[in-house]
């Protein structure tokens, strides 16, 4: 095992008896189980792992967490691979591959620096102002760009990993399993309520896991691991560690997602990846903590300079030494207490460089015992190094903080620890509709009104004392379950040890440059903004903070400004000369964190992208291997190729033996709705264009349904079953539109009325019969079951029982062809398809499937919904006008009175090309001239055009303006080689057969 | 993802239910009396409000009922929800 | 020194990028203008452009209750196409897109129209019919139309999902070569900054509180830096028409939805067109920066709230997945959502209206961004002339009495 040079000999939450092999672009390292990616790679003493987007520098690890926007990584290979993954989050599992990013040829010379030689002629939104000409250029200037853009690469091929959702409610929802979020935790358990305790890291106890302090008498890390035990007893509270809350939706609705085997090489078989929570929380306590702010000063991107916070977190939980000898330059006391864990873990301290003047604290006292050099009203004005920090120099700051004087102190070190102060983790707040209130005492943004049933706690709240965390999560936890009901006496709150004395922040947002050495001052690091872009944003007149995000970039990488966006706010209103509170703040917009599409997804993937409806003959098509088309969720038949037969063939045997023996077809995907009350008839003749009230029982009815517009939407027959018992039939693809129709007027409109409507689609397997044998053909299956014209008229439905099933057999067809619809119970449908299939062999029965069934409707002139209708065509469009009454109102009615409605209107017609053999392009549009020079006004399209096999040409159904004065008339049909001459026909090319009209 | 008490089922989520527009537009009677622009108002006219609006909502993954619900169309707050039939509640100012 | 060019590139850089003039000027409101335009997005910074430009007005405002472009001109996914189907939507959209090509170099800005092609994807019989429909239509049209078969479409962007397993396997698409995306923001700061040197007054931060009138005549406008007299209003809010129009004391065809959109985190390049399926529901480019830029549904609830449901994100996530099944583990970086403005027939309303002096440009729904300068273009001409632009005139608001609408429901189940 190789050595890891920067790993401490004790102390951290590792297991230093186990080593874990992985690999770092192509090399092999080593590291331990409790590793992240990060602290493995800086206890291999690795500093550069990635380039900056814009000028490719070199960059090292900034942070320990979330907030990374430097350490990003390709993770994985082929189609598992995951780019721009932060290094801070991997937990290091042996046999991991990673590899860096965004350079060429190779992470330490890449070729893309050169944007770094040449970034004064790339300022900010330098893409606005050129690349302009010549005109017609830009897609040129736009591949080049491209390139240069981008971080990681997508992977190859399909996802292989599971991934699950998982709908969850509770009581308290508890984000951040910090010592505030903790504290909330035990109090709302303690008083009942039932609640969910999440946390993105892999371990619970945040801060506390690296915290020295005493608890309850206790060091932090016993009473986590107590606090933890009994939360874990409580049978009402739940534990979600890698889970990060991503996502606060209206009516305390969050999404989270937990990360159920990223830590593995590959998710074992019984689990998934990733699993969405999809969480009602009654109550919701916050406590998520603070970030770090980096300091603005020139070269503050080099590998090596590093958020304090950071640096005492790889120490003291990952047992590893960031560096040798570290400077920690800094506003603020609690950075302090890095500067000090790093020292007492052997890290040479070289100086702290305080912003503040006199500072006189307990920490500055704690600092001084250990013999750290202080230099107070100081700053970091430059950084040697270039692929690794080789030293700083400090400079006297200015009191205006606006310049810095006198000579700069140079001070060795290979880490430099900075800390610009704390922006409490406010984003699920924010997205809460919770207001933000600037606090310039503590110099950042404070929760203020809430909108929804939330509570903040701890460092989010601005609270950065672990007492004062305590207390806070405890209060607020215990309140949470006291708003859902859970009184009984106030738990009481963990006491710890009261922290350090700590003078206040000076707010430093922006360190002067120096006359003598320059050097870009970032503030988004991982989209290479820097001070002087923001400025010159500014200079230029985008101040909206918006504008300003928007121009520059900033806050708008991968990291989404966590470390970033504070520092841009504040150099943008000290440029202004402006409050910060009153230039407001950019959009918290979720997720928190980046979630993969999979786990948004689920197992809503491939075939349960959609569900797939089935009839009770589904299993013959697929045996026989039909075709199948998608209709709605629907697969329906579209042909049933025989071997060797193309389509055309296959569909025009197909409707020969439906005109000339008898074909079958599986309609049982037709809307179904059984109507019942003695109101019935009232609906029918709302809802239908025609009268409903005479018709006979026994019998039915071909209606057209208009929505208030006056368009038609659904068409469809309907049967009188009884007096007050209707079957009403619609398309497939419209049974749920009619049904909710139906639905809405009757519950919203027609509340009194007597009846009752049931959608039986599923309940019942059609097959229907069509052909000059079909008479015969059902003859021979029948069983109590008068056949006969007097019995069983055309528009006629009888019940018997059909191959020995009970049977509803209607004398009803779309072909115009003598035709039945037998309808069975669904779970009996293969049995009669398979005994019509059987008695029908002897008069050469065939399967058809949608497109025969479409071609033999167009040879007669049926319309078919979607086809002839789009949604703009009335019943008299379609010649349809004798199925308007005229002595009642019905939906629709009005809607046709409309002047527009009575102009001149694209009518439907026929259409038959000069050479019989060429068939119209369904949509086709219709023209006026031999000669096609658009733009040209179309006199309408073609809705339907086939082959008819029968007829021995191509016919076509077409609406055209004016159509049906226009008998005769030559028109020309564009097709995809150019334009085809027609005559417009009636719309018919076959009359119905005798038995069938 | 707003949280729905469905007037027959109790508390859903959202997901459950299809949001249908704006309550409480009356169909001109009789119809064939209305002026075009009195049907225009009622085929397309919407008051729109940025604050409360009353809305038709239907159950339609569960029980399959249309009520009415009073919510701010700016905060998302649900302020009423009645069945149809019953009376409108009044706005408070 | 202050044409935007790359020799004054050069030379800024010289001079430390010190002297590039502001790109709009932060003037105080005057007490009267001559033409009020109400909206500072992009179609009202467009419309006020061409009122300068090809109408000679000088005396505009354009007062924006925000910041410039801060609605749905920097919220929506950037499609830019024409490939409408009806003859006249495509006028409108066709107008727009010729406008767009020469958009950068009229407003000397860089608005980055990138015609990398629109492909809608055909899944079912019914789509292959209604796309080629569109197809058809659009070549009458004078309109750039191609229908491609599943192995073109798989030649043109291979890395849709074209496995056995598809639950919604390809059956072809249209393509239009000359769509593509735009930079939205640059749109909006563009037509600003050249607005701006016009003499147009743009005004960020004022919202209106009151429509002035004087009989049936508008006259001006409360707002909240103070009230300024106005010969002519042009109201182009989107979202927010509905509470113009109130003040105007009418009602409008229009409900307010929330529209979210989604990118992913920035990649190299994968994707080399524009991606649109209705019957998947879900339409998908890459922005030049890398990100995947996604299109995700409208809510059924109108909403003012600038949010929506997570559900419709998922929703949308599984749709792309199914279209890219290689796109499974990428992340989604960031979501965001719209108030989207939809008109019952899915068109926009350019109009006068029942207030003398008072016109509306709204209802442009899912898909306002490619019609912007387009929609400014005729609005501007409306608005001077006190009739609609020829363009324009089936887009009046008397079509809803009339029954005359342009139903464009058809023309994309995911309209944009």
């Amino acid at each position: 095992m190789s050595s890891q040079p920067f790993r401490l000999a004790t102390g951290g939450r590792i297991d230093r008896q186990r080593a874990l092999c992985f690999r770092f672009d192509g090399q092999v390292y080593w590291g331990h189980p409790g590793d992240t990616l990060a602290s493995a790679l800086l206890a291999n003493g690795v500093r550069l792992v990635g380039r900056s987007f814009k000028y490719h520098r070199p960059r090292g690890i900034l942070a320990a967490g979330v907030e990374e926007p430097n350490a990003l990584v390709r993770l994985g290979e082929g189609a598992r691979a995951e780019p721009n993954t932060r290094a801070t989050q991997v937990e290091l599992f042996d046999g991991l591959v990673a590899e860096s990013q965004n350079r060429w040829p190779s992470l330490a010379f890449d070729a893309g620096q050169a944007g770094d030689l040449l970034s004064a002629l790339l300022p900010v939104g330098f893409y606005y102002k050129t690349f302009m000409r010549p005109k017609g250029w830009w897609e040129r200037y736009e591949r080049l760009i491209r390139q240069a853009a981008g971080m990681g690469r997508a992977p190859q091929g399909a996802d292989p990993d599971r991934y699950a959702k998982m709908h969850a409610h509770c009581d308290v929802l508890v984000v951040g399993a910090g010592p505030a979020g903790i504290a909330a935790a035990l109090a709302a358990g303690q008083r009942g309520a039932r609640v969910v305790l999440a946390d993105e890291q892999a371990e619970l106890g945040g801060g506390l896991l690296a915290a020295a302090s005493l608890i309850d008498g206790q060091s932090a890390g016993d009473w986590l691991a107590l606090a933890l035990a009994t939360l874990r007893a409580m049978d009402q509270v739940r534990l979600l560690p890698r889970t990060t809350a991503f996502g606060y939706y209206d009516h305390n609705f969050l999404g989270l997602v937990e990360r159920v085997s990223d830590h593995l090489a590959a998710p074992p078989a019984h689990l998934p990846r990733h699993r969405l929570w999809k969480l009602r929380a009654r109550q919701v306590v916050l406590a998520t903590g603070a970030l770090e702010r980096p300091l603005v000063f020139a070269d503050n991107d080099r590998p090596g300079v590093m958020l304090a916070g950071a640096a005492a977190t790889y120490a003291t939980r990952y047992g590893v030494r960031s560096g040798k000898r570290a400077v920690l330059f800094t506003n603020n006391s609690e950075a302090y207490g890095a500067a000090i864990a790093l020292a007492d873990a052997g890290v040479q301290l070289t100086a702290i460089v305080d912003a503040r003047e006199d500072v006189r604290d307990d920490w500055a006292a704690r600092a001084r015992e250990r013999g750290i050099r202080l230099l107070a009203g100081q700053a970091v004005v430059a950084v040697e190094g270039r692929r690794q920090v080789a030293g700083v120099r400090a400079m006297r700051l200015g009191p205006g903080a606006d310049q810095v004087t006198g000579l700069p102190a140079r001070l060795e070190c290979d880490l430099l620890m900075m800390s610009g102060g704390y922006s409490p983790t406010l984003h699920l707040y924010a997205q809460s509709g919770g207001r933000l209130v600037w606090d310039p005492l503590r110099a950042c943004q404070l929760p203020g009104e809430a909108r929804q049933a939330v509570h903040v706690a701890g460092a989010a709240r601005g609270s950065l004392e672990l007492a004062q965390a305590l207390v806070e999560g405890t209060a607020a936890g215990a309140q949470a379950a006291a708003e859902c009901g859970f009184a009984g006496a106030l738990p009481e709150a963990p006491q710890a040890e009261p922290a350090p004395a700590a003078a206040s922040l000076r707010p430093l947002w922006l360190v002067p440059l120096s006359q003598s050495s320059g050097g870009k001052r970032f503030v988004d690091l991982q989209n290479d903004v820097t001070a002087a872009d923001l400025m010159l944003a500014t200079r230029e007149g985008y101040r909206a903070i918006e504008h300003v995000k928007r121009y520059t970039t900033a806050g708008l990488g991968t990291d989404q400004g966590k470390t970033g966006n504070i520092n841009t706010l504040a150099i943008v209103a000290q440029k202004l000369s402006a409050d910060i509170a009153g230039l407001g703040h950019t959009t918290y917009r979720p997720p928190y964190t980046p979630v993969s599409f999979a786990a948004l997804a689920g197992q809503d993937r491939a075939p349960l992208h959609e569900p797939v409806r089935r009839t009770g003959m589904q299993g013959w098509h697929e045996e026989r291997g039909a075709e199948f088309e998608p209709v709605g969720q629907w697969r329906r038949p579209h042909h049933y190729p025989r071997p060797g037969e193309s389509m055309h063939e296959a569909v025009a045997r197909e409707c020969l033996a439906v005109r000339q023996a008898v074909g079958v077809v599986d309609a049982s995907t037709l809307g179904k709705i059984d109507i019942q009350g003695p109101d019935s008839p009232k609906v029918l003749n709302w809802v239908y264009t025609n009268a409903w009230d005479r018709l006979p029982i026994g019998r039915c009815r071909y209606g057209l349904m208009l929505n208030e517009e006056g368009m038609v939407f659904d068409d469809g027959v309907t049967a009188r079953l009884d007096q007050h018992h209707f079957h009403m039939t619609t398309t497939s693809g419209g049974a749920s539109t009619v049904m909710n129709w139906l639905e809405e007027w009757l519950q919203t409109e027609w509340l009194n009325w007597r009846v009752r409507f049931t959608s039986v689609t599923e309940q019942w397997a059609v097959a229907a019969i069509a052909g000059p044998s079909s008479r015969a053909l059902l003859k021979d299956l029948a069983e109590n079951l008068d056949l006969s014209d007097e019995a069983l008229p055309f528009m006629g439905v009888s019940e018997g029982r059909v191959a020995g099933l009970p049977a509803r057999v209607f004398r009803i067809g779309y072909t115009g062809a003598q035709s039945y619809e037998i309808n069975v119970a669904a779970s009996h449908g293969m049995a009669l398809w398979l005994a019509l299939l059987a008695a029908g062999e002897k008069y050469g029965i065939t399967p058809f499937g949608t497109e025969a069934m479409h071609v033999l409707r167009a040879e007669v002139g049926f319309i078919a919904v979607g086809h002839e209708t789009d949604g703009t065509v009335t019943p008299d469009d379609l010649g349809l006008a004798r199925l308007c009454k005229t002595s009642q109102d019905f939906l629709g009615r009005r809607g046709l009175a409309r002047p527009a409605l009575r102009a001149e209107r694209k009518q439907l017609v026929g259409l038959l090309t000069d050479h019989p053999k060429t068939v119209l392009p369904m949509g086709g549009q219709v023209i006026d001239r031999a000669e096609l020079r658009p733009p040209h006004p179309s006199l309408g399209h073609v809705t339907s055009s086939y082959w008819s096999a029968h007829l021995g040409r191509s016919i076509a159904l077409a609406l055209i303006k004016g159509g049906r004065a226009r008998q005769g008339e030559r028109v020309w049909v564009t097709n995809d080689g150019g334009l085809a001459p027609a005559t417009i026909a009636p719309a018919r090319f076959l009359a119905p057969a005798e038995a069938a009209r | 993802m707003l949280l729905l008490h469905c007037p027959y089922c109790g508390p859903r989520w959202e997901q459950e239910f299809q949001c249908r527009g704006e309550a409480h537009i009356a169909r001109p009677e009789p119809a064939a009396e209305a002026s075009d622009a009195t049907w225009a108002a009622y085929l397309y006219l919407r008051s729109n409000p940025k604050g409360l609006h009353y809305e038709r909502w239907q159950h339609t993954h569960g029980c399959r009922r249309w009520f009415n619900v009073l919510r701010s169309t700016l905060t998302h707050e649900i302020v009423a929800i009645y069945r149809p039939g019953e009376p409108k509640p009044e706005l408070k100012r | 020194m202050s044409r935007y060019s790359a020799i004054n590139l050069l030379r800024n850089a010289l001079g430390g990028h010190r002297h590039w003039p502001v790109v709009w000027r932060d003037p105080a409101p005057k007490p009267r203008y001559e033409v009020v335009i109400v909206g500072g997005g992009g179609h009202g910074l467009a419309t006020a452009y061409y009122l300068a430009k090809h109408h000679g007005i000088r005396d505009i405002a354009v007062l924006e209750k925000g910041w410039l472009g801060g609605g749905n001109t920097g919220r929506n996914t950037t499609v830019v196409r024409s490939n409408y189907l009806n003859d006249e939507s495509g006028s409108l959209y066709e107008l727009s897109l010729k406008l767009w090509e020469g958009l950068s170099q009229e407003l000397n800005y860089n608005v980055m129209f990138s015609q990398r092609g629109v492909l809608n994807l055909a899944h079912t019989e019914h789509d292959v019919q209604s796309l080629r429909r569109h197809v058809f239509a659009n070549r009458t049209q004078g309109i750039d139309a191609e229908w491609l078969s599943a192995d073109e479409v798989r030649a043109f962007c291979p890395i849709l999902n074209f496995s056995p397993g598809a639950r919604f396997p390809i059956r072809g698409g249209s393509l239009q070569r000359r769509g593509g995306i735009a930079r939205h923001d640059a749109v909006a700061w563009g037509f600003a900054r050249a607005a701006d040197r016009l003499g147009v007054d743009i005004i960020q931060n004022c919202e209106v509180t009151a429509l002035k009138r004087e009989g049936d005549r508008i006259v001006g406008l409360e707002t909240s830096r103070g009230e300024i007299a106005a010969g002519k209003v042009g109201v182009v809010v989107a979202g927010h028409c509905g509470v113009l129009a109130a003040m105007a004391g009418f009602r409008l065809p229009i409900e307010s939805h929330p529209l979210q959109a989604l990118v992913s985190e920035p990649l190299k390049p994968v994707l080399h067109t524009v991606v649109m399926s209705g019957l998947v529901h879900v339409y998908v480019s890459q922005s030049d920066k890398g990100e995947l830029v996604i299109g995700a549904g409208a809510d059924t609830y109108n909403s003012y709230a600038q949010r929506g449901s997570l559900g419709i994100i998922e929703g949308t996530a599984h749709a792309l997945i199914e279209l890219f099944p290689c796109f499974s583990r990428l992340r989604m970086l960031r979501s965001w959502a719209g108030i989207v403005d939809i008109c019952t027939d899915v068109s926009p309303i350019i109009s006068k209206t029942p207030v003398a002096g008072l016109y509306f440009n709204c209802g442009w729904g899912t898909g306002g961004f490619k019609a912007t300068p387009g929609s400014g273009f005729v609005f501007a001409h409306t608005i001077v002339r006190d009739e609609p632009h020829p363009v324009a005139a089936p887009f009046s608001l008397d079509r809803f009495t009339s029954g005359a609408i342009v139903p464009e429901h058809g023309a994309a189940a995911v309209a944009h």
